[in-house]
């Protein structure tokens, strides 16, 4: 390796000799900018123009932190579901081959496809005391709508498709010579599957984990059926600022979609990193 | 250890990829398996291994009849073309794998096990490498890797399938010479798939020459070259000519003339000679020869290729000549191939 001259300072890296780098970024911030950074820089202008006392007496409202919690709460439960089962899904799509492989395979994308309310309004039929589920679940004292749980059972029905999308296809990839030579030098079937399979799946599963956790802590329409949207119980952060809202309270919307917001990049980021380090090691 | 391969008949849904295969390996054999692809070769080292079942047959390490038990048990090292390397793993725990899956009291003691890495990254000369990914290796380091890890395990047999096939020609022949030492050294019984006759007459100490799901003839490099048994292992090991001939009382004949070869214990009939190109003595005149025009003439390194028509029916043969041979010049070129074999017309 040859040291540049101290004179040269910070470079890009050449990006290859086909051109059309600085078009493309040029038009990717520009488009981001647009679409996602001005929308969002004008809900930190609102929320700025509130004061720091005030947005604290905000954020620190009772009823706010525990929307809060409650949101990222049974997000963070959902998603940690969807990660044990889409995998368990997708394993199964990819290593089996059965009549109407298909038609379950189709069958994993309709929560993105179906209208979130809809999904909803069939939950809580199902879930309801009087409907087919809840009704066998009652006698095990298990009340599941209107309740935290049913929030989860929403989630976990709305985030099932990322974890499965992100991880099928790395699945298909995972090369069978690689369990045949940890079966050769003596592992068992659970040790290939703890200690050679799933941590090449790692950073999948995480991708597919942040991805599900993120659309668990926005999603409004199914949950606010099933919730229940109980104060302090079952009522998630969304679902208060659009009660602030209608309220014409707009000082305190702002603050916990600031907040939301805060909260959302900073995991997001984290899980980020946590990705590129195990990229990093596993090229 | 010592492996003896039985009247193994292997079917992939109904299509049969090995018919009736018998193999015995000495202890501490190096034997190629040569075929080209198709041959069932890599299915037979799968076979050894335990990576696939037998239709039939079964398949002996010493006394024991390996046939009833799983790859686990088996213990055998396998090397993979694309070497199969866990890649979120070091190489020392790509090499230590082995080790650290056992159970209780097999398990050596992780000081122990990293010794043991350490020791044969060392035999496989990639001293230091011990923290690197498999991602930050060339081609050939993550072979010698994959060996490594195989052999950590102490198996009773090491199998390679094509171990070299995806390393580039400098690359290989370096690992060959080097995998011939590291047997001299430790002594395993090897078997290795190849497609490359170079590698398998060079390395092996008894090459199974392979066609369709058949073992064709199994010898040592000598054997297998100067007298093969049949059609497909003369033409696929190195290069031959052939030509169809007749054979009658005992004298071999082209169209309607005798070339003056004796074969007194062929059978009388249609057959096909074979002989190497580079077999042959060029003739002046013609009482008893091959003759033909020649139709091309080509320039390969440090001789020079003719072919040659012969005959009416136009049958083209090749036939190797010194490069400042004068016959290159003629038009019409006699011959006698020195050493040949007939095989009949099935």
């Amino acid at each position: 390796m040859t040291l540049a001259p101290a004179h040269a300072g910070w470079r890009f890296r050449q990006p290859s000799v086909i051109p059309g780098f600085g078009l493309t970024l040029g038009f990717s911030l520009a488009y981001l900018t647009l679409i996602i950074l001005i929308p969002l820089s004008g809900l930190i202008w609102r929320s700025a123009a509130l004061g720091w006392t005030d947005f604290w007496a905000l954020a620190t409202d009772r009823r706010t932190l525990k929307a809060l919690e409650i949101s990222f709460g049974t997000a963070f439960i959902a998603a940690a579901v969807n990660v044990v089962f889409g995998t368990l899904v997708a394993w199964v799509l990819v290593r089996y081959r059965f009549p109407g492989r298909r038609v379950v395979d189709a069958m994993v994308d309709l929560p993105f496809a179906l209208p979130t309310a809809v999904a909803g309004i069939a939950l809580t039929t199902l879930y309801a005391p009087t409907g087919w589920l809840g009704k066998l679940l009652m006698p095990l004292g298990l009340k599941v709508a209107y309740t935290p749980l049913g929030i989860v059972v929403a989630l976990v029905f709305i985030g099932l498709p990322f974890v499965v999308r992100t991880v099928q296809p790395i699945m298909e990839e995972l090369d069978k010579e690689v369990e045949e030579a940890a079966a050769t030098l003596g592992a068992s079937r659970f040790q290939i599957i703890t200690r050679v399979l799933l941590p090449s799946l790692a950073p999948a599963i995480i991708t597919g984990f942040s991805l599900a956790f993120a659309r668990g802590v926005g999603e409004y329409g199914s949950v606010i059926f099933i919730a229940g949207n109980l104060p302090y119980k079952s009522e998630i952060a969304p679902l208060l600022i659009v009660i602030r809202l209608e309220e014409y309270n707009y000082p305190a919307a702002t603050a916990i979609a600031a907040i939301m917001l805060a909260l959302s990049f900073a995991m997001l980021l984290v899980i980020n990193l946590v990705q590129t380090w195990s990229r990093k090691r596993y090229g | 250890m010592e492996v003896r391969v039985v009247n193994v008949r292997k079917e992939f849904e109904r299509f049969p990829a090995l018919h009736d295969v018998s193999l015995d390996i000495k202890s501490g054999e190096l034997i190629a398996l040569l075929g080209p692809s198709g041959s069932g070769k890599t299915t037979l080292l799968r076979l050894i291994a335990g990576l696939e079942r037998p239709t039939k047959g079964a398949i002996f390490f010493g006394e024991e009849d390996a046939s009833q038990k799983s790859i686990q048990e088996r213990n055998v090292g396998f090397v993979f073309q694309h070497y199969a390397l866990f890649r979120h793993m070091t190489v020392a725990d790509n090499i230590g794998f082995g080790l650290k899956v056992r159970h209780g009291a097999a398990r050596p003691r992780a000081q122990e096990i990293r010794r043991r890495a350490l020791e044969l990254l060392d035999l496989v000369q990639l001293s230091g490498l011990e923290k690197r990914y498999p991602a930050q290796l060339s081609g050939g380091q993550r072979q010698r890797v994959a060996l490594a890890r195989a052999m950590a395990i102490e198996p009773k047999v090491l199998l390679l399938d094509e171990p070299f096939g995806a390393l580039d020609a400098q690359v290989r022949r370096e690992l060959r010479r080097w995998l011939r030492e590291i047997h001299d050294r430790t002594g395993h019984t090897t078997v290795f798939v190849t497609h490359d006759q170079e590698e398998a007459l060079e390395l092996a100490d008894r090459v199974v020459v392979m066609s369709q799901g058949r073992i064709e003839q199994v010898g040592t490099a000598d054997d297998i070259y100067d007298t093969p048994n049949s059609p497909f292992v003369y033409s696929f090991i190195g290069e031959s000519s052939s030509l169809p001939v007749k054979v009658e009382n005992g004298e071999v004949w082209i169209a309607d003339r005798p070339i003056g070869l004796q074969a007194p214990h062929a059978p009388s009939g249609e057959a096909v000679l074979y002989f190497r190109p580079h077999d042959v003595d060029l003739l002046d005149g013609c009482s008893g020869c091959i003759a033909g025009t020649v139709a091309a003439s080509r320039r390969v390194a440090g001789t020079r290729r003719v072919e040659l028509e012969i005959g009416g029916e136009r049958q083209r043969v090749e036939i190797e000549l010194p490069v400042d041979h004068p016959a290159a010049q003629k038009s019409r070129v006699a011959f006698r191939p020195r050493r040949w074999k007939l095989f009949p017309v099935a």
